[in-house]
């Protein structure tokens, strides 16, 4: 069997790229509840694709047969339901999971250098993601599908001189037909998934090439030669990073210890993913639309368009702004903002707990805000909720700007050298 | 900015109808384990309703086999115009001629539970009432100017929209007291309002037919998930005692 | 200081190790063998979603044949599960020419098993009178042609009726028999089937034993 391996491993390195990245690789031993929701991402990305790669067999791309085919899937094929519900289940945990991730990579300052480029490659994600959890709603054809593909493309017609010639070329259509469906259906399918695990992948490497933040946000690998041996890891650490620095005593190997430990937090996530698909797929309305059960119908618009509850913030600021082009342009520039995240914070100090009170409360109210936008993006219009959109949409962006203006000589608390305990 | 007015147009509907307040919807009584309801159901659904809405995406043996319906009993007593056990629940009406009909062609009711919900099916079909004005002589208080003819008068007899005279503070004022009918039809109220539940409890069976299985699927695999996190939850402390 | 406190971790650890790997090992394979048992259930709904569905249950549901029309001699070809399946009514003198050949067969007794229990027999059918094939040539798939009133005689002599292969020229007698020195190697197959009544079959199914 060793001798198997050795061969493999002379003509293609599994072994070393097993060790580097997994068995080996240098993982800060405070890393907290906050920080699973990266490997549950990657969990959730591999459901989609199988779930998605088997809902594919039976799922028919044409305006005529896609509603059908998807009753059809709940209905006819065994246990197709099941699929179906994962593959919907698993969307809306994508999004909770992805939105938990960012928190933790904000409140850890995890997106501080070196790890601006891991931040951005991960905004790319979510750029990728947006889009395509987007055109997987389009696909089963429903009202929703129909009249919310309707609005979000026909934003673009606000961009001047080109905007309603590339509303009616990205249509395929005069309006939205089957011909946008059958080019959402190859978008979704094949070609942002792939765009999608490449960008992970790139994601993976850009951490593992700057190592892992933790809460306290210090550095767990130090100059070479600077620590004395009592103070250095016990454990087998790949000479990748050993070679190039000191790893300190604060650090486990990512198997088996970070392992175990994400697959508790996995058994927590299915036990909640696992009750909403048997229970509560629709989830009141949030995960599966009710106009949705209903076949699209052009001449019939649902009386409340909501996207689904993963871009009501966004959809929230984009109605606050009574100008289509500068609510598009408001819509896109809160997504930029976080592109630009790492820019903005000229602090030095990455985790929040070592940092002035002023920032603990910007990112709390910053939490707030936004779940408090997606309310107002996903609930009938009513007067008050006009003026309150408005006001939460600026202290959204004040969040990016306080932090620029405090960021730069900022009261903050010493930084221990060593992670505690 | 035209473009922004008509997407706004989209939602003052909405705005009104949030503003004027929904109607109150009475509690459907749903019980998809009683099966004799849901028998009764499907067989009030192909009577009165079949005539002009199809269930087009559930197919009859489904339905027979959950309900508990042998095929032949199936056939005789629920399927009308010689269709295979193994078709798709089709109406009657010529598609052409619905929308000529009825203004708007009647919408396919696989779904409509998941779509209006089984409170909303339940009290609209209680709300029918007397109304000169509208082609087939009835209103709705539940679907204003609704195009459906009341198919289950016969049940429920006709049903005026009744005002008392009342006393209060010391005037005589006429008092709107609810639907009622005039007791021609061949049920009591109760009776009529148990075979509305019983046709709203087929439509919610109808519209997700996995859902039993899926609770009872669910429950099991909840408790394999507990186990599992015992075994997980010990291994990971295991490991974890000699980390400081 | 760093010397001694290493050893002391070291040999506290080695204090405690005989107990821990057992419990170790035994937690990694318990949790491995309960983590196996979610994996394969977790695999169900996917392989199962691969059987026939409904509507290819329905597709390929029994078909209900009222024979009573068909003429001593004539053939009717129904569909059944997307095959062509022929219903021939056998004159007498058919019947009995289908012993007057069978040294010219590869297959006289119907040993391959190309038909049900019922059907093993000279006649390779439950009444004599009505053959019931799937008319699917068992060399490569063409759908064979019905020589009938000595048209059968040019591709084989003295047997004035059978079915003719025009793909590659295999040869079968009016009970579905191949012929020797043909490339089709079995036996036409035989549907199962069972008599409503006298008017009435269903293909697709045997009657339920008594």
């Amino acid at each position: 069997m060793n001798a198997f391996l050795g061969w493999i491993e002379e003509r293609i390195p599994m072994m070393r790229v097993a060790n580097m990245h997994a068995l080996q690789y240098p993982a800060p031993k405070n890393m907290n509840f906050w920080y699973v929701f990266g490997f549950l991402a990657t969990i959730v990305l591999v459901n989609q694709i199988v779930t998605g790669i088997w809902l594919t067999m039976n799922f028919v791309p044409s305006s005529e047969g896609a509603f059908a085919s998807v009753e059809y899937i709940m209905r006819e094929i065994d246990y197709g339901w099941i699929i179906r519900y994962m593959h919907s289940t698993g969307a809306s945990a994508f999004f909770i999971v992805v939105y938990l991730h960012m928190f933790r990579g904000m409140i850890y300052g995890s997106y501080q250098k070196p790890r601006e480029l891991l931040w951005v490659f991960g905004m790319f994600i979510y750029l990728a993601l947006m889009a395509e959890a987007f055109m997987g709603y389009v696909l089963p054809w429903g009202q929703m599908s129909y009249w919310g593909a309707q609005v979000i493309v026909s934003l673009f017609g606000a961009i001047p001189v080109v905007g309603p010639d590339l509303v009616i070329w990205l249509q395929g259509d005069y309006v939205i037909s089957g011909a946008t469906l059958n080019r959402f259906f190859a978008l979704h399918v094949i070609a942002l998934p792939l765009v999608i695990v490449i960008l992970v992948f790139l994601h993976i490497i850009a951490l593992h090439e700057v190592g892992s933040n933790n809460p306290d946000g210090i550095a767990i690998k130090h100059k070479k030669g600077s620590l004395p041996e009592s103070e250095k890891t016990k454990y087998e650490i790949h000479e990748y990073y050993t070679s190039k620095y000191d790893i300190a005593d604060d650090v486990l190997p990512f198997f088996p210890h970070i392992v175990l430990k994400d697959l508790v937090a996995f058994c927590v996530f299915l036990a909640l993913f696992t009750y909403v698909l048997f229970f509560a797929p629709e989830m009141g309305g949030k995960f599966l639309e009710h106009p949705n059960f209903e076949i699209a119908n052009p001449l019939k618009t649902p009386e409340y368009i909501f996207p689904v509850w993963y871009f009501t913030p966004f959809y929230a600021i984009l109605k606050a702004v009574p100008d289509k082009l500068f609510g598009v342009l408001a819509m896109f520039g809160a997504i930029a903002a976080l592109f630009a995240l790492p820019w903005l914070d000229r602090g030095r100090v990455k985790s929040w707990r070592y940092r002035c009170g002023l920032h603990k409360v910007n990112l709390i109210v910053f939490a707030i805000v936004f779940i408090f936008l997606g309310y107002l993006g996903g609930t009938p219009q009513e007067n008050w909720k006009i003026i309150a959109s408005q006001v939460a949409t600026v202290m959204y962006f004040g969040f990016f700007i306080a932090l620029f203006l405090y960021s730069k000589n900022e009261n903050t608390k010493p930084v221990p050298e060593r992670i505690s305990k | 900015m035209k473009k922004m007015m008509c997407f706004l147009a989209f939602f003052l509907p909405g705005v009104a109808l949030a503003a004027g307040g929904s109607v109150h919807l009475d509690k459907a009584p749903i019980d998809l384990t009683d099966k004799a309801s849901l028998q009764r159901g499907a067989q009030l659904f192909m009577n009165y309703c079949l005539g002009c809405h199809s269930m087009k995406y559930q197919r009859y043996q489904r339905s027979f086999q959950d309900l508990g319906i042998p095929d032949e009993l199936g056939q005789e007593y629920l399927q009308f115009t010689g269709e295979k056990v193994s078709d798709y629940i089709t109406r009657a009406m010529p598609e052409e001629a619905a929308a000529g009909w009825f203004g708007a062609a009647p919408p396919d009711l696989t779904l409509v539970a998941r779509v209006r919900g089984e409170d909303w099916i339940y009290t609209y079909l209680r709300s029918f009432y007397v109304d000169e004005s509208r082609p087939f002589g009835v209103n709705n208080t539940v679907f204003p100017e609704v195009g459906m003819p009341h198919v289950l008068q016969p049940l429920q007899g006709t049903p005026t929209r009744t005002y008392e005279e009342q006393m209060v503070d010391g005037e005589m004022v006429k008092r709107y007291v609810g639907i009622k009918s005039d007791g021609t039809g061949a049920m009591s109220p109760d009776e009529y309002d148990q075979a509305v539940a019983d046709i709203v409890n087929f439509l919610e069976y109808t519209g997700e037919p996995a859902k039993l299985e899926s609770h009872k699927i669910g429950k099991w695999v909840l408790i394999f998930i507990a186990v599992l996190f015992v075994f997980v939850y010990l291994l990971k402390k295991e490991y974890w005692r000699e980390v400081h | 200081m760093s010397n001694v406190s290493v050893d002391a971790t070291e040999s506290a650890h080695n204090e405690n190790q005989p107990e821990n790997n057992t419990r170790r090992r035994f937690l990694t394979v318990a949790t491995s063998v309960v983590g196996g048992v979610g994996v394969v259930g977790a695999a169900v709904p996917f392989i199962a979603s691969w059987n026939p569905s409904a509507k290819a249950k329905a597709a390929g549901a029994d078909v209900e044949v009222d024979i009573s029309g068909i003429e001593p001699g004539q053939l009717v070809r129904v569909m059944w599960r997307s095959k062509p399946v022929w219903i021939v009514r056998r004159t007498p003198e058919i019947l009995e020419e289908l012993g007057a050949h069978e040294d010219k067969l590869k297959d006289p007794n119907s040993e391959a098993e190309q038909q049900p229990a019922f059907a093993q027999n000279r006649f390779r059918s439950m009444k004599e009178e009505y053959l019931i094939l799937v008319g699917i040539c068992t060399h490569l798939g063409c759908s064979p042609q019905h020589l009938k009133d000595g048209a059968f005689e040019e591709v084989v002599e003295g047997v004035p009726d059978g079915f003719f292969c025009p793909c590659h020229g295999s040869k079968f007698d009016m009970a579905g028999r191949v012929f020797q020195n043909v490339p089709a190697p079995l036996n036409l197959v035989v549907p199962p089937y069972q008599f409503v009544d006298d008017n009435n079959i269903i293909i697709g199914s045997e009657a339920e034993a008594v």
